[in-house]
C-alpha cells in the first residue's frame, strides 16, 4: 500500500474531529440493523433487569406438586413443607421438580449476557495484547502465531468441553473456556493492523522522537483496530452466549440447579415428547438473543467498516 | 508440485505440535490426580506412589510430554480410565455414525449452498438475495439443538414421517441407514448453509463485476455458462476456503447433534468421557478432531493447485 494513502476508511474513530465523530455515531444509530438489534437487546437487559417485578418467584424453588404444568396454568406454588407460597400464574409452564419457566427463562438471561459480554472483553483484551506484540516485535511473531495456529485447529466447543470438564463448571471456568478459542481470530486481526500500520510515517516519527514502546502501540497504532474490534466483539459475544447454552444443554456447563437457557432444556429434554415447551421457551429466547446481536453486528459493520461491507461477507 | 505438498505437509508438524502440547498441558494443569481417582480417596500414601509411578506421573513435565508424544508416534492414544480400552479402539467403534452423518451433511450443503448463493449473487439486491441473507442471519443464531428438537417435533412425532433418535448401521440397510440420518444431517447442516451460502454468494457477487464476465456475455454464450464457467469458476477459492474451515464448526456441532439424537458416534463418545471426566479419552478424542481439521485444510490448501491454474508452486 502506498505511504500517502495513510487516511484509510476505517482510519481510527478517535482521531476524528469531534463534529465527524458525532456524525459517525449518528450514522451508526440511523443504521436499521444497529437499532433494531441494539432495541431488542436494550428491552432484554431491561426486563431481566426488573424481573423480580415481573410476576416471576425464585427461579430455583422446588415444588413438586406443580411439576409438569402446561404453560398459562394458575396455580398455588409450594414451598417443600408443602405450605402455599403464592398463587402464581405459570405463564411457560414448569420443569418436572416445578420450577417456573418463565422465572427461570428471565434470570437465565442474565446468565447469558453476563457470559457473553464477559467472553467478549476476555477474548479482545487477550488477542488485542497477542495481536499487538506479534505484529510489532518481529521476533515474537512467529511463536505467538503459530501458538495461535495451534488454538485455531482445536474446535472451539471440544476446546470449551474439555476444559469445564477439567477445570469444573463455575462461571470463571465457562468464560474462560468460552473465551480461548476466540482469541486467535482476534489477534490476526490485531496483528494484520499493526503490520500494515506500523510502517506509516507518522509511526515513524512516533519512534524518532523517542516515544516509548506501549504508547506507540496503544495511542497510535491500537486506534486503528477499534472499528473491526468491535465487530469483531459482537460476534464473540454472539457465538459465546450459544457456545453456553451448549454446555449447559450437554450437562457440562454451569451447575444444573442455575437459571441458564442452557439448563432448562437439558432439563427438558428428557421428557421433550410431552412437554416440548421446557426447550422451545428457553430456545426462543436463546435465538432472538443471538440474532439480535449478530443483526447488530452486521449493521454496525456496515457503518463503521466501509472496506469489510464492500467485500460483502 | 511434490515440492509443494511436501512444505505443506512439513508445515502442518508445528501446529500438530502446538495442539498436542496444548492438549497435555490441559490435563496436566487441571485439578485432581489421575492416580487418585483410580485408586481412590482412602488409599495408603504408598498405594498411591505406586500408582503414579506406574502412571508416570511422578517424572518432570517434559519427559511426562516425551514419552507421551512418543506413544502418540506409534498410533497409542492411551488406555480409557473408565472403558478400560485403548482410546484408539473406542474411536474406530464409533467412528461409523459421525463419519456418515458428516459426509452426508457436507454433500446436502454443498448441493443447497453453492447453488442458493450462486443465484443470489445473480440477481443481487431480488428477493431471493434478501431471504438468503435473512435466512443465514437465522442460521447463525438457532442453536442446532432448538432446530433438531423441532424437526424431531413436527417430522418425528406429529407427521412420523423419520425415526424419532438412533442410528441404523448402514450393513444393515441403506433405508433405514438414510430415513435415521436425514433429520441430525438437516440440523447439523442449517449453520453450514449460511455460512457458505454467504460466502458464495459474497465470492461470486465479486467475480460478476469483473471484465471478463462482460466479455463473457458479449460473446452470447448462455448466462447459465457465464455464471458456472466464469463466475464460480473464479470464486471457487474463498469458497472451498470456507468449506475447509467450516469443519470446526461441523465438529463441533457433531457433538450437539449426536446428544439430540441419539447417536452412538464419537461427538456422544466425547460427552461420555467429559462427563466421566475420563482424561486420556478427552485427549484422544480432541487430538482425533484437531489432526481432522488440519488434514481437511491441508487438503483445501491443495486443492488450490486444480481450482486455479494461475496457482504454480
Amino acid at each position: 500500500m502506498a505511504d500517502e494513502i495513510s487516511l484509510s476508511p476505517d482510519i481510527a474513530v478517535e482521531q476524528l474531529a469531534p463534529s465527524r465523530r458525532r456524525s459517525l455515531f449518528r450514522r451508526v444509530i440511523a443504521n436499521w440493523s444497529v437499532s433494531l438489534g441494539g432495541g431488542v437487546l436494550c428491552m432484554l437487559v431491561l426486563t431481566t433487569m426488573i424481573a423480580p417485578w415481573l410476576g416471576t418467584i425464585d427461579p430455583t424453588a422446588i415444588d413438586p406438586s406443580s411439576g409438569n404444568l402446561l404453560p398459562g396454568t394458575r396455580g398455588d406454588f409450594n414451598n417443600l413443607s408443602g405450605e402455599v407460597i403464592s398463587n402464581h400464574w405459570f405463564l411457560m409452564g414448569t420443569d418436572s421438580l416445578g420450577r417456573d419457566i418463565w422465572s427461570r427463562a428471565l434470570y437465565g438471561a442474565r446468565v447469558s449476557i453476563t457470559v457473553g459480554i464477559a467472553v467478549a472483553l476476555l477474548a479482545l483484551v487477550l488477542g488485542m495484547f497477542v495481536g499487538l506484540t506479534a505484529g510489532y516485535f518481529r521476533r515474537i511473531d512467529s511463536v505467538a502465531m503459530r501458538l495461535m495456529d495451534g488454538v485455531m485447529a482445536i474446535p472451539g466447543i471440544l476446546f470449551a468441553v474439555s476444559l469445564v470438564a477439567l477445570f469444573g463448571g463455575t462461571l470463571v471456568t465457562v468464560i474462560v473456556a468460552i473465551a480461548v478459542p476466540e482469541i486467535p481470530r482476534v489477534a490476526r486481526l490485531v496483528r494484520s493492523v499493526v503490520l500494515s500500520i506500523r510502517e506509516e510515517p507518522y509511526v515513524e516519527a512516533a519512534i524518532a522522537l523517542d516515544t516509548p514502546t506501549w504508547k506507540i502501540l496503544l495511542r497510535h497504532i491500537l486506534p486503528n483496530a477499534i472499528a473491526p474490534l468491535i465487530i469483531q466483539g459482537t460476534y464473540v459475544c454472539a457465538s459465546a452466549i450459544l457456545v453456553e447454552a451448549i454446555l449447559s444443554f450437554l450437562g457440562v456447563g454451569l451447575p444444573a440447579e442455575m437459571a441458564t437457557w442452557g439448563n432448562i432444556m437439558a432439563e427438558g429434554r428428557s421428557q421433550f415428547n410431552q412437554y416440548p415447551h421446557n426447550v422451545l421457551f428457553p430456545g426462543v429466547f436463546l435465538a432472538l438473543t443471538v440474532l439480535s446481536v449478530n443483526v447488530m453486528g452486521d449493521g454496525l459493520r456496515d457503518t463503521l467498516d466501509p472496506k469489510f461491507n464492500k467485500r460483502g461477507n | 508440485m511434490l515440492m509443494f505438498l511436501g512444505r505443506r505437509i512439513i508445515a502442518t508438524i508445528p501446529v500438530l505440535l502446538v495442539v498436542a502440547l496444548i492438549v497435555f498441558m490441559m490435563t496436566r494443569f487441571a485439578p485432581g490426580d489421575p492416580a487418585t481417582a483410580i485408586v481412590g480417596d482412602d488409599a495408603s500414601a504408598a498405594n498411591l506412589h505406586r500408582v503414579r509411578s506406574n502412571l508416570g506421573l511422578n517424572d518432570s513435565l517434559p519427559i511426562q510430554f516425551g514419552r507421551w508424544g512418543w506413544q502418540l508416534l506409534q498410533g497409542s492414544l492411551g488406555e480409557s480410565f473408565f472403558l478400560k480400552k485403548q482410546v484408539s479402539e473406542l474411536i474406530g467403534q464409533r467412528i461409523e455414525p459421525t463419519l456418515a452423518l458428516t459426509c452426508l451433511t457436507l454433500i446436502m450443503t454443498i448441493m443447497i449452498a453453492v447453488p442458493l448463493g450462486i443465484i443470489a449473487a445473480w440477481r443481487h439486491g431480488g428477493w431471493l438475495d434478501r431471504m438468503l441473507m435473512g435466512f443465514s442471519a437465522l442460521g447463525f443464531s438457532v442453536p442446532a439443538f432448538v432446530i433438531g428438537y423441532m424437526l424431531i417435533w413436527l417430522f418425528a412425532l406429529r407427521w412420523q414421517l423419520f425415526p424419532v433418535q438412533g442410528y441404523s448401521r448402514i450393513s444393515d440397510g441403506l433405508g433405514p441407514w438414510l430415513s435415521h440420518l436425514v433429520l441430525p444431517a438437516t440440523t447439523l447442516s442449517i449453520i453450514y448453509v449460511a455460512l457458505i451460502a454467504r460466502v458464495t454468494r459474497a465470492a461470486v457477487a465479486e467475480a460478476m463485476t469483473e471484465d471478463y464476465i462482460r466479455t463473457a456475455r458479449a460473446k452470447g454464450i448462455s448466462e447459465t455458462r457465464v455464471l458456472v464457467r466464469h463466475a464460480l469458476a473464479n470464486a471457487a477459492i474463498p469458497i472451498v476456503t470456507v468449506i475447509g474451515i467450516g469443519v470446526a464448526l461441523l465438529i463441533g456441532g457433531v457433538v450437539v447433534t449426536e446428544s439430540v439424537f441419539a447417536i452412538p458416534g464419537l461427538g456422544s463418545l466425547t460427552v461420555d468421557a467429559v462427563l466421566s471426566r475420563d482424561f486420556p479419552l478427552i485427549q484422544g478424542i480432541t487430538l482425533f478432531f484437531s489432526v481432522v481439521y488440519v488434514v481437511v485444510n491441508l487438503l483445501v490448501d491443495i486443492s488450490y493447485l486444480v481450482l486455479d491454474p494461475r496457482i504454480r508452486y
